[in-house]
């Protein structure tokens, strides 16, 4: 299908006019959609930023950040970035098999980040941390829960991906989907980094 | 269990007026039901409208959905005035103070949200396209999704009405009072996933149309050439996109809070009430730009067709959209002054607030020097703009005298503020979208529309205008506030008597516009326009007929000036005909976001009344809707020269213009716009 319509754009190549749904646009539609959320990941950010210190009588930052436990979950996301660079670049080769295989490590370090991220949210619940008790916790919750949905989300994506790659291969529609999942995958891992900074790090001093 | 929290009480079997209302919309609702039927249109509806991805179809059926909440809001708007003219004096009136808080939160939200929006996105549907020389927007499919997600939106409002309650809360809905404790009832619930919903369309829209402003624009066209009605709407979709994540984060928040125990705005365990007012109003304050903006473009299209002369100032109208822009974004403290924020953030906030009197200033004058010199001509799309270039001044300067904190102080929550609002929305944007309404219609639908009654609908409504507001400017004042559900200050009566009238004087104008639809539809033959060009027109939507083939351009226009349709006029090639068609690339309908829209729908009644299977089966309804459409193969197919030739053929017929031997007789001789094409 996509060759077909890639023959009839050549065959019209006088047309020198942008089609809907072409490539480019969906990367540059995508890439706005990207900052509409960097806004919305700014607005929890300084609503967490005013949360902070109202604890409410609770445990603040350093008493539950376990800065260890969150390194190691940092860094299975960020290795998970390299390793989809290292997927996009088998797939700009061509390689189906090289991109499928890094991507299932990439997935594999996402599952890990969730995992970790969900157990974390979990040790903190049964300990009687939960976002209900103050509205530090409460911001707590919501930016990195947010930022974990994002993830959890990608990891959707991907696995729909290595699905549509193994069956239809390696095709334009494909590789500007994988494209997108690309720009959102760096972009959750630059989110990341933020939230280690402003809650863990700062968090935890 | 099975049904959450509903129940047969959240029915209002009770309350005779809203049960008229009901059965009112419900048998309405049955007539035309029965009407589509009868005359077997189901299909016709489906296929051609319903499932539409052509952006035109998808902007008249924005419009349609604004004009029938128009309705409800403004329904929302007399309840209000009458029941204050009732209620003086002791008396309390029809409504009871539980009932009235919700006519005046759904009056509200009703007229931003689902009025004003959507009659601003359809105008930009219908225009912008064609005015760029595009074929569609960039993203069809994504475009045919929003307006599906405003009517899941629009429809839970409605459902409200009949199934439980709606917010008490004020449109803003702050808390703590919109929090469960003080909120228990399912009103603040309907009226976050109703904003959420059509908040998360809106982005997507505005993505869909920056994305188009920038990709397709017909070639030649510099961006400091496009046309300035997408000049202003570019400008409102990048306070779109920026300020609209806000809203759905907030509302966010405030969903964690109602749903899931969160501390964010509570007044209990450390939550800040005040996070939701920044949060709602960098938000709220762009919006009032995301409205009025686009209208001051179709003001300047406007003006300067109807006085025959290019809009004076160009590009100083693009570059004091973009200063509204950027100062929108920085003055949303001033809708809480009395917060208590101390001094000098008030003063900050109240300065930039009064420096975005000086781009509106230029614009202003920009139009009045497009009149001068020009040849006027008064009609309905001029008298609107007139009547705006007089009511939004005095809107303008309430707003400036309000920008003094030690004022607003003295008039914050008054009816002075009310007036206010109301001054800029209605005699900005409102004026705009009606004369662009009128100004359009024909491009949308081949005739033009009743001129008299388009006349009168304009003198009713601003007369009504004035009869309904500065009475409410004295009314603020005399020390009245805003949501009083009944008074007992004889001084205020006649004044409230005074809006009462006013709101029956605007009630006459839009049943002039009613029957301005009915009358035009009844002699569309005699007002037909079957040029393309009704007004003399500047820019390319008029280049092509009206209304426009499904694919807008047989060829596409080069452009080389900003009012690219005259320049083609003076030149002598606006309606020149190719020795030969191309295929044209198009894209297939879909009803891919009828079923996302009907599954967002239902996830959302199943989230308001806590029916948790039914949102989990809306939301996979979503999710496998959104893969089949990934996975759809049936996306786009090529129109072949032959039927492009024969509807060209059919337009230039009619317009009188022999088709073949047109063809024959420029054959003979170099054509003008093949030597363009070669440079």
């Amino acid at each position: 299908m996509t060759s077909h319509v890639t023959a009839l754009h050549d065959t019209h190549a006088h047309d020198d006019h942008e089609h809907h749904d072409s490539g480019a646009s969906v990367e540059l539609g995508f890439w706005l959609y990207l900052m509409t959320d960097c806004i919305l990941f700014a607005s929890a950010f300084a609503s967490y930023a005013v949360l902070v210190g109202n604890v409410n009588g609770g445990v603040g930052g350093h008493d539950i950040f376990e800065l260890k436990f969150v390194l190691i979950e940092t860094f299975a996301l960020l290795f998970s970035s390299i390793t989809y660079g290292f997927a996009m670049i088998s797939g700009h080769k061509g390689n189906k098999a090289g991109l499928l295989g890094w991507l299932a490590v990439t997935f594999l370090f996402g599952a890990t980040f969730i995992g970790m991220e969900l157990h974390e949210f979990g040790a903190l619940i049964a300990e009687g941390h939960g976002p209900d008790k103050s509205a530090f916790l409460s911001g707590f919750f919501a930016l990195v829960g947010m930022h974990g949905l994002h993830v959890t989300a990608g990891l959707i994506w991907m696995a729909v991906m290595m699905l549509e790659v193994i069956k239809t291969g390696l095709t334009g529609r494909a590789m500007t989907r994988l494209n997108c999942l690309s720009m959102f995958w760096h972009f959750l891992d630059i989110v990341w980094i933020c939230v280690f900074t402003v809650v863990y790090l700062k968090g935890a001093i | 269990m099975l049904l959450g929290k509903l129940t047969l009480d959240a029915i209002p079997f009770h309350e005779p007026i809203i049960m008229g209302a009901l059965s009112g919309a419900g048998l309405f609702g049955l007539a035309i039901i029965a009407a589509i039927t009868k005359f077997g249109k189901w299909g016709y509806l489906w296929k051609e409208w319903l499932t539409s991805v052509d952006h035109k179809k998808i902007g008249v059926m924005y419009i349609i959905v604004a004009l029938v909440m128009l309705l409800r809001g403004f329904a929302d708007a007399l309840m209000m005035r009458t029941q204050l003219a009732m209620a003086t004096g002791g008396a309390h009136g029809i409504f009871p103070p539980e009932h009235y808080d919700q006519i005046f939160t759904a009056h509200g939200v009703i007229m931003i949200i689902f009025m004003a929006m959507p009659f601003m996105t359809g105008l930009m549907n219908i225009v912008v396209p064609l005015q760029i020389g595009a074929r569609d927007v960039a993203f069809p499919f994504l475009n045919s999704l929003s307006f599906w997600l405003l009517v899941a939106a629009a429809a839970l409002v409605n459902i409200s009405l009949g199934v439980g309650e709606f917010a008490k809360t004020g449109w803003v809905a702050y808390p703590p009072l919109s929090e469960l404790a003080y909120s228990p009832g399912v009103g603040v619930d309907y009226y976050i996933w109703a904003l959420q919903i059509s908040g998360i369309g809106t982005t997507l829209t505005a993505l869909n149309f920056l994305v188009t402003i920038l990709k397709m624009r017909a070639p030649g066209m510099k961006l400091m050439q496009m046309p300035i009605f997408t000049w202003t709407c570019t400008w409102a979709n990048v306070l779109i996109v920026s300020s609209f994540p806000i809203l759905t984060g907030a509302l966010a928040m405030l969903t964690l809070d109602r749903y899931l125990d969160f501390h964010f705005f509570t007044s209990e365990a450390g939550g800040n009430p005040m996070m939701y007012l920044n949060l709602f109003w960098a938000w709220g304050h762009p919006e009032v730009y995301i409205l009025v903006l686009p209208a001051f473009g179709i003001f300047s299209e406007v003006i300067s067709t109807f006085s025959g002369k290019r809009l004076f100032g160009h590009t100083s109208m693009i570059i004091a959209s973009g200063v509204i822009t950027v100062l929108g974004f920085m003055v949303w403290l001033h809708h809480f002054f009395t917060m208590g924020s101390g001094a000098s953030v008030n003063a900050f906030f109240g300065i930039a607030t009064m420096v975005i009197s000086v781009p509106t200033g230029v614009k202003l004058f920009n139009w009045l020097f497009t009149i001068y010199r020009g040849r006027l001509r008064f009609t309905a799309p001029v008298l609107w703009t007139l009547g705006f270039m007089v009511t939004f001044s005095i809107g303008g300067m309430t707003g400036v005298l309000m920008a003094v904190p030690g004022a607003d102080f003295m008039l914050h929550n008054s009816l002075f503020l009310i007036a206010h609002f109301h001054n800029t929305i209605i005699g900005g944007a409102v004026f705009g979208y009606l004369a662009g309404f009128v100004f359009w219609f024909p491009k949308a639908f081949g005739f033009k529309l009743d001129e008299r009654l388009g006349k009168a609908a304009f003198w009713f409504w601003q007369t009504g205008f004035y009869f309904a507001f500065v009475p409410l400017y004295i009314l603020g004042f005399m020390g009245m506030t805003r949501r009083l559900n009944h008074t007992d200050n004889p001084l205020w009566t006649p004044w409230l008597y005074a809006a009462c009238i006013g709101a029956v004087l605007i009630a006459i104008g839009i049943g002039c516009q009613l029957l301005q639809i009915y009358v035009s539809v009844r002699n569309r033959k005699q007002l037909a326009d079957v040029t393309g060009d009704p007004w003399n027109g500047h820019t390319l939507e008029w280049s092509t007929s009206s209304p426009p083939p499904f694919y807008n351009f047989a060829k596409v226009p080069h452009v080389h000036d900003i009012d690219a349709f005259t320049d083609m006029k003076e030149k002598g090639v606006a309606y020149e005909i190719p020795q030969q068609y191309a295929p044209i690339h198009m894209p297939q309908n879909t009803a891919a976001g009828v079923y996302i829209g009907g599954f967002t729908l239902v996830c959302g009644f199943a989230l308001i009344w806590h029916i948790w299977w039914l949102a989990i089966v809306g939301l996979l309804g979503i999710i496998a809707s959104m893969l089949g459409r990934a996975y759809d193969s049936n996306l786009d197919y090529y129109v072949q020269p032959d039927e492009v030739e024969s509807i060209e053929r059919e337009r230039f017929e009619k317009m009188g213009i022999d088709f073949d031997r047109y063809d024959e007789r420029e054959t003979a001789r170099p054509r003008p716009t093949k030597t363009l094409e070669q440079v």
